[in-house]
């Protein structure tokens, strides 16, 4: 944002109303070019139709978090999705008070870190070159503890499998929408013989 | 673009995104019982997002270009050695984030 040359309190606005990492990068581009609301709206459907995968995981997981459940849902990013789905939540602990607190902190390290690059981005001296790789070793990690624990593979390996063809055939741009829907056909139709084997 | 037109733009990007976010909960409520077919989904989609999620956090690695993924690849399979042995998230996460740091600051 810095580079762009905005003034410091974009990124905090974006930040906290937006919370979703790569589409504030594309926001801040879109506000460089015309007015174009339509355009927008559209964008941000298309950036984040992955939160569509989120919320029918999560369907479960945030019932009954009552009042929460709003603020759970409106901070459904990445990482908030990434560790609320993943967290062993021993018994004794709220869950509902857990999961608020992993997305209202997460929520605050992103507007404290938006908050400091937009007003001393200018400064940072030392070498952050290969830190976004963090988002990598996460879903990697979450992927091999899903990997470690599931009986069966199918869903995992559809899922990388899919999505890598897709980003070969249509590109880094464009491919995670027909990825999306690629992955809904194959996991409807092997179905049928994931449960016909559950019930044996 | 003047300031409220602006505003406009990102109060229509925050619309976007929250209704990719509330809108399975809206199509789903809690207090109706949920299609067994979205509850299969439910279940089963995690494994295959979590794939779609690496993939997409690698999407801007060239296999041709600049260092060819090495990096990447090194730091992946460290990651997945060390989960397999040890089981711990943060240790996995912290080594695959400075083996990768250190690769392409120093060696690609």
């Amino acid at each position: 944002m810095n580079a762009l040359g905005f003034s410091f309190w974009y990124p905090m606005v974006m930040s906290l109303t937006i919370f979703a990492g790569s589409m504030e990068f594309v926001a801040a581009n879109m506000l460089l070019g015309s007015f174009n609301p339509f355009q927008a709206f559209t964008m941000a459907l298309m950036i984040n139709a992955r939160h569509l995968f989120y919320g029918i995981s999560m369907l479960d997981k945030y019932k009954g978090t009552g009042w929460k459940k709003f603020y759970l849902i409106f901070g459904m990013c990445d990482e908030s999705f990434s560790i609320n789905y993943s967290a062993d939540i021993p018994k004794d602990v709220d869950k509902g008070w857990f999961m608020f607190f992993v997305t209202a902190l997460n929520h605050v390290y992103w507007f404290t870190g938006a908050a400091m690059g937009g007003l001393f981005g200018s400064l940072l001296s030392f070498n952050t070159e290969g830190l976004e790789f963090v988002m990598t070793a996460m879903f990697v990690v979450i992927f091999m503890d899903g990997w470690l624990k599931e009986e069966k593979h199918i869903s995992s390996i559809l899922g990388l499998g899919i999505s890598a063809l897709c980003l070969i055939v249509f590109g880094a741009e464009n491919f995670i929408i027909p990825a999306m829907a690629a992955i809904i056909v194959m996991l409807t139709l092997v179905r049928k013989p994931i449960e016909r084997v559950r019930e044996k | 673009m003047s300031l409220t037109q602006q505003f406009i733009m990102i109060g229509f990007v925050v619309l976007g995104t929250m209704l990719t976010r509330f809108l399975p909960f809206l199509l789903f409520p809690a207090d109706k019982s949920t299609p067994k077919y979205i509850q299969y989904l439910g279940n089963i989609l995690p494994s295959a997002v979590f794939g779609l999620l690496i993939v997409y956090s690698l999407k801007d690695v060239g296999i041709t270009t600049g260092s060819h993924g090495i990096p990447e690849v090194i730091s992946i399979i460290l990651v997945i050695l060390l989960h397999c042995w040890k089981r711990r998230m943060l240790l996995s996460i912290a080594s695959g984030i400075i083996c990768y740091m250190l690769l392409v600051q120093f060696i690609f």
